[in-house]
């Protein structure tokens, strides 16, 4: 099985994190990888392993858009288990909404070849909107299985379970197909020091927009659909009034949401 | 004056208040048509005259819920193509956004979500980076796709009730698609959603495995059951009631947050709340820090106390 895990290089969500780049992007200073593609990883991981591993011929690329630093994504990936790097980064990139994103990954996951399964995080940590998993799937005329908590892959088919507030949904789709993974499916590996050594040998591919055949007016901030007109930081909540319990908080609570008017 | 398609899915019997909120936010911003998917029931048709909607667009397929997404993407599509919409309008769910996500790579349209206004000119305002910004976008392109987060726009019938016409559009085979095999129906707890509830009372390491005093502050305030990672991690309360980074992030009126320390990815499910209310044993916990009211005390004394003063209040 050839499967690509989309990872991401993300301000860490632990530090204040801020839109101080061009065109009100984030500051990317403070950078890891998304906590919630180590989920998507995991999962490629487990399913290449049940299938004998690289050995057998599984391969697991873990694919970043970003600037240089974004490689630590892939080196990350590569500590925990993935076969191959790829690393696609291009200056045009900068400022790329969801729409632009998905072109280009789109693009990079044709680049590659045959792919079986395209793997991802249910979120990025940074811009949260969940859009690519979906734009790449309609991009690449894919069936998308978003917010799967569990995935086996038969025979071509895959099967998963994504559950919703009101109910519990398995879906099957045929391979090949784009699938977000939420982080309920696994429990992702720390890199041991095996991987870390292992991955000073595996290579890692970068790629230009020209190596992937893409205009670069068709991403970065000249080829997104959005446009960010203005970020201003919310001033931060402040403390409002604290009390020590005397016996009586649950009724001064209830006076307070009298008060505003929320009872 | 712009022309607004609506999403709205499987309604049932009457529609749900973000249904309203949609209905309410397409009228301000121009002539609204809803592209509705599902049975349209009486009380449903009754509520879109009384909302003002133009006409009630209706798929040639009825198979739309048997798959994941796409076709309804397909739907909707074809639907702001035959009315020339330059603004569609969907809920902020999971599902609504990635209809939205398909919707603008099918229309070549900016797709925005979390979007809690939309000015006349379309311009969108939404928080990111966990509520520590407020920003404006705005979709470059002919046609915006813009998911709205509940709670952010009062219901408001028009001024004079409309006749809406009923239509039909012709949904486009979609190549590929995850078909639903089987659906398990959840059981309902009868509290509303967390997503779009009005008040959230959420429990955390401190509930030390008994949600018991959160669910029945929960349900004498009507308001709905929220989590910390902690707790869900440590299997008191399903997953699905998690707030937060991973989770989802709320922004009710009001939000009680009950031994929840207020680690920054907690503080990011629920700092766009209007109202933030916290009770914690630790007076150290960081969530005093964003409290309106906080109050130093055994979530065991503080929320059964609170929720029979309410139900003796309420009377």
């Amino acid at each position: 099985m050839k499967i690509v895990v989309l990872v991401k290089h993300v301000p860490d969500a632990q530090f204040d994190r801020h839109l101080n780049g061009e065109g009100n992007t984030a500051d990317r200073d403070e950078s890891i990888l998304s906590e919630l593609d180590e989920y998507a990883l995991e999962a490629a991981l487990q399913l290449a392993e049940a299938r004998g591993g690289s050995k057998a011929g599984n391969q697991v690329i873990a694919l970043s858009m970003g600037p240089a630093r974004a490689v630590n994504a892939v080196k990350k990936s590569l500590q925990m288990g993935a076969t191959e790097g790829v690393h696609l980064t291009d200056d045009a990139l900068a400022g790329s909404d969801a729409a632009a994103t998905s072109l280009a990954l789109a693009a990079a996951v044709r680049h590659l070849g045959s792919v079986d399964l395209v793997i991802t995080g249910m979120a990025s940590t940074d811009g949260e909107t969940s859009l690519v998993p979906a734009q790449l799937a309609e991009r690449l005329g894919l069936p998308q299985v978003t917010f799967a908590s569990t995935l086996e892959v038969d025979g071509g088919r895959l099967t998963a379970r994504r559950d919703a507030d009101t109910s519990s949904e398995t879906v099957e789709a045929p391979l090949p197909a784009v699938v977000s993974v939420t982080d309920q499916i696994n429990e992702p590996r720390y890199p041991n020091f095996k991987g870390i050594i292992a991955a000073k040998r595996k290579s890692i591919t970068t790629l230009s927009l020209a190596d992937i055949g893409v205009d670069p007016a068709q991403v970065g901030f000249a080829g997104s659909w959005t446009t960010v007109t203005s970020a201003e930081q919310r001033p931060p909540r402040t403390a409002g009034t604290i009390i020590t319990d005397e016996g009586d908080a649950g009724i001064k609570l209830v006076d307070f949401l009298a008060a505003q008017k929320l009872l | 004056m712009a022309k607004v398609l609506v999403f709205i899915d499987n309604p049932g019997a009457s529609l749900k208040k973000s249904s309203l909120e949609l209905l309410t936010l397409a009228r301000s911003l121009g002539e609204s048509t809803v592209a509705l998917n599902g049975e349209l029931s009486d009380g449903v048709a009754a509520t879109f005259a009384e909302y003002g909607v133009g006409s009630i667009l209706r798929p040639s397929a009825q198979d739309l819920d048997d798959f994941l997404v796409a076709p309804k993407a397909a739907y909707v599509a074809a639907a702001a193509e035959t009315t020339g919409a330059n603004i569609v309008l969907l809920d902020n769910s999971p599902e609504g956004k990635e209809i939205a996500a398909r919707l603008g790579i099918r229309l070549n349209a900016g797709v925005i979500t979390d979007v809690v206004a939309v000015d006349p000119d379309g311009t969108a305002h939404k928080a990111v980076l966990a509520g520590s910004y407020n920003t404006a976008c705005k979709a470059t392109t002919p046609v915006s796709v813009l998911t709205l987060k509940a709670n952010n726009v009062t219901p408001d019938p028009a001024p004079a009730a409309t006749s809406p016409e009923t239509g039909t559009v012709e949904v486009p085979a979609v190549a590929a698609a995850a078909r639903i095999t089987a659906r398990e129906q959840k059981v309902a707890s009868g509290r509303p959603d967390l997503t779009d509830a009005r008040i959230v009372v959420a429990g955390g390491r401190g509930m030390d495995g008994d949600f018991g005093p959160v669910e029945e502050l929960a349900d004498a305030l009507g308001a709905a059951v929220g989590a910390s990672r902690a707790a869900t991690d440590a299997g008191w309360i399903s997953h699905d009631a998690q707030v937060g980074q991973t989770g989802k992030t709320v922004s009710p009126q009001l939000y009680i947050s009950a031994g929840i320390s207020g680690a920054i990815q907690q503080k990011a499910g629920m700092q766009t709340s209007k109202v933030i209310v916290a009770v914690n044993k630790d007076a150290e916990s960081p969530v005093f820090e964003i409290a309106d009211f906080g109050i130093i005390g055994d979530v065991f004394d503080v929320l059964p106390q609170a929720a029979a003063e309410i139900k003796k209040r309420k009377g």
